[in-house]
């Protein structure tokens, strides 16, 4: 329940020369009772990303979008989702870092709902539709709590705002691997590549790359450039493909093991 | 003080409430606006550009049957007869010459009721610049004159069919693909909402109504300006003018089904503190800050938030916004048509049922409308309705 966790895990990764897996799922999906269980089958995670639902994700392509869609159709509150994290952190133990938009934040109030996430096990907090400016308001009220704040750095960010998100010490920087919303891609890495370069060149904070991973290929190609990788569409994608709950998690189980080979 | 800008925020609405790859974008916009906007050969050539090509300034018309028969002196701003047919030009052409400015080659908007479409669309012919506009599926449908329109000046209309598919999820789907293609894309977004400087920016553009009124009446000032408020880009135009003047400033949001239902779009009048499409305003959601889906006939009105600065001014008490209904709108549509010969546009028919509706307590006083837009592209909607 403290930023603590996460920085374990980032110098275990560092130590062994490997990233750190963390897969998102939008919590809720398929339902707020099933839910669960599709996190405890992705054995091969090291921490999990979960996204609590939002009607109007900004920073979502389709497959996060129709998957936020029914876990709120599902009854998804904010409540709902918490109960997972609880559940998740309950049974995995991993760390967990929450995910959403900044509304849900501030109408349920940033103090509550640092009280609430703290309290349901989650370790740190994204905001994804914020930058720095709109976030060093609500940082130290999520501190307070012992939740980490992630914030995020992009290909268009200029190197003397690399400079300034270093210097609000977040718990991890989410490098956006690629313009644009989340969504797998065919195209290849290299503005993620980039982007760690330049991160690297400038802090040791851990840095987290995201947004448009999927393949094993891209994520070989991030050891050694990055501390971790998130990959959400694609495991969004295989639970809306999925017959059953049963298949999806047998598929949830196999590709990320996959994934954490190429983290290797 | 009666720009209320500091930080992006008027009071404490607005901000920049975006995902970190556009900040770049912003943060450049905002540069090149204020360059542009203290460059008097940037300054001309818009202003040359709204006589020349936009016809303004646009009329102010006495609407002198009206006013015998409602008993109140209404003067209207006529925004209807600038080219493209709604206040919607002024904006797109500012964005499109300073996105030109930029460097920029390739422009992309949201429309509701098709509106802000066919002005960027316009907007983009005029400058050579490509064009995708962003359109609610069922936007699409009841809007169907204006899409062909677009398609016509050459502009691609990309169907948007998530949320109830509408202005908001346009809006939405606009943002994401900004996301996609900061670099050579500008988003000319239509009304004074969005992250700092878009409201700001948008006002200044807009501003010019409220100006030539301001000249029109040659020291005669009304006693109550009314505009229709959706996102509130025509009414946060004629109001930002008159703001240290004594005249009383309404705006006028859509009641839908009523405002006892869940079926409005009175995002002031009904809504909270939230955030949505970059500002913090006040807006239309659930306790768990889900956004709520907005309704109104008219496809401009139907928007779950407003502009930050119309909440500010809602906040201090420099305007007040009321609301009139779907049905008190469509006849008033009727009302205007028959009485001055004018077919308004649904989002400004909410003003003038507004006046029409408060005709007792509007006695004798004089009421300048924004008439932000005209109603042919609402005729085949209206026709079908019955009225």
């Amino acid at each position: 329940m403290s930023r603590g966790r996460l920085d374990d895990l980032f110098s275990t990764v560092r130590s062994e020369g490997r990233l750190a897996f963390m897969p998102y799922l939008t919590a809720g999906l398929p339902s707020p009772a099933d839910s669960p269980s599709l996190f405890e089958a992705m054995e091969g995670a090291d921490a999990f990303e979960v996204g609590i639902p939002y009607s109007d994700p900004l920073m979502d392509g389709q497959t996060v979008m129709a998957g936020g869609h029914i876990a709120l159709e599902a009854g998804t509150t904010l409540q709902a989702a918490l109960g997972v994290v609880s559940r998740v952190k309950e049974s995995t133990g991993k760390p967990i870092v929450v995910m959403t938009y900044v509304n849900v934040v501030l109408a349920t109030g940033a103090e509550r709902f640092a009280w609430e996430a703290a309290a349901a096990g989650a370790d740190a907090v994204i905001m994804a539709d914020i930058p720095l400016e709109e976030a060093l308001p609500l940082k130290p009220i999520m501190e307070k709590e012992g939740l980490g704040v992630v914030l995020f750095a992009a290909p268009t960010t200029p190197d003397d705002r690399l400079d300034r998100i270093a210097e609000e010490d977040p718990v991890f920087i989410y490098g956006v691997a690629d313009l644009g919303v989340t969504g797998e891609r065919s195209s290849g890495n290299r503005l993620g590549i980039e982007l760690a370069g330049r991160v690297r060149s400038r802090t040791r904070a851990p840095l987290v790359m995201g947004v448009g991973l999927s393949r094993k290929e891209q994520i070989a190609e991030l050891k050694g450039a990055a501390d971790g990788a998130i990959i959400g569409s694609a495991i969004v994608r295989r639970v809306l493909e999925a017959d059953s709950l049963t298949a999806a998690q047998t598929e949830l189980r196999r590709y990320t093991a996959e994934i954490a080979e190429a983290c290797r | 003080m009666s720009d209320g800008v500091g930080l992006g925020r008027f009071g404490d609405f607005g901000g920049q409430y975006a995902p970190e790859t556009l900040m770049p974008a912003l943060l450049a916009l905002e540069a090149a606006f204020d360059d542009a906007w203290d460059d008097p050969k940037f300054r001309d050539r818009f202003s040359s550009i709204l006589t020349s090509y936009v016809g303004r300034p646009t009329p102010l018309h006495p609407a002198s049957r009206l006013s015998e028969l409602l008993g109140v002196n209404v003067l209207l701003k006529r925004e209807d007869l600038a080219h493209t047919g709604a206040h919607k030009i002024n904006n797109a052409l500012g964005q499109g010459l300073l996105a030109q400015r930029m460097g920029k080659t390739r422009l992309i908007a949201e429309t509701g009721a098709g509106q802000h479409g066919v002005a960027s669309a316009t907007a983009a012919a005029y400058l050579g610049l490509e064009c995708q506009v962003f359109m609610g599926a069922k936007d699409i449908e009841r809007q169907a004159l204006n899409v062909y329109r677009m398609e016509l000046l050459g502009t691609e209309v990309i169907p948007v069919t998530t949320g109830a598919s509408t202005l908001k999820d346009a809006v939405s789907a606009a943002f994401r693909e900004w996301v996609s293609r900061p670099e050579d894309t500008h988003y000319v977004i239509g009304s004074v909402v969005g992250p700092h400087p878009f409201p700001y920016m948008v006002r200044e553009f807009q501003k010019v109504i409220g100006e030539e009124a301001l000249s029109q009446l040659e020291g005669d000032l009304p006693d109550i300006i009314a505009a229709c408020v959706g996102g509130g880009s025509n009414a946060i135009g004629i109001f930002h003018p008159f703001f240290d003047t004594d005249v009383e400033l309404v705006g006028v949001e859509a009641a839908g089904l009523g405002t006892d239902t869940d079926k409005h779009g009175a995002s002031i009048g009904m809504g909270t503190h939230g955030v949505l499409h970059g500002s913090m305003t006040y807006m239309l959601q659930d306790k768990d800050g889900q956004v709520l889906e907005a309704h109104s006939i008219s496809a401009g009105l139907d928007y779950p938030g407003v502009g930050p600065e119309h909440a500010w001014y809602a906040d201090i008490g420099r305007a007040t916004y009321e609301s009139v209904t779907d049905a008190e709108a469509l006849e008033a549509v009727k009302l205007l048509s028959e009485v001055e010969g004018i077919i308004p546009a649904l989002e400004s028919a909410h003003v003038i049922a507004w006046v029409s509706k408060h005709r007792d307590r509007l006695k004798g006083k004089t009421v300048l409308v924004n008439l932000s837009g005209r109603g042919d592209k609402d005729v085949a909607q209206i026709k079908d309705m019955g009225l």
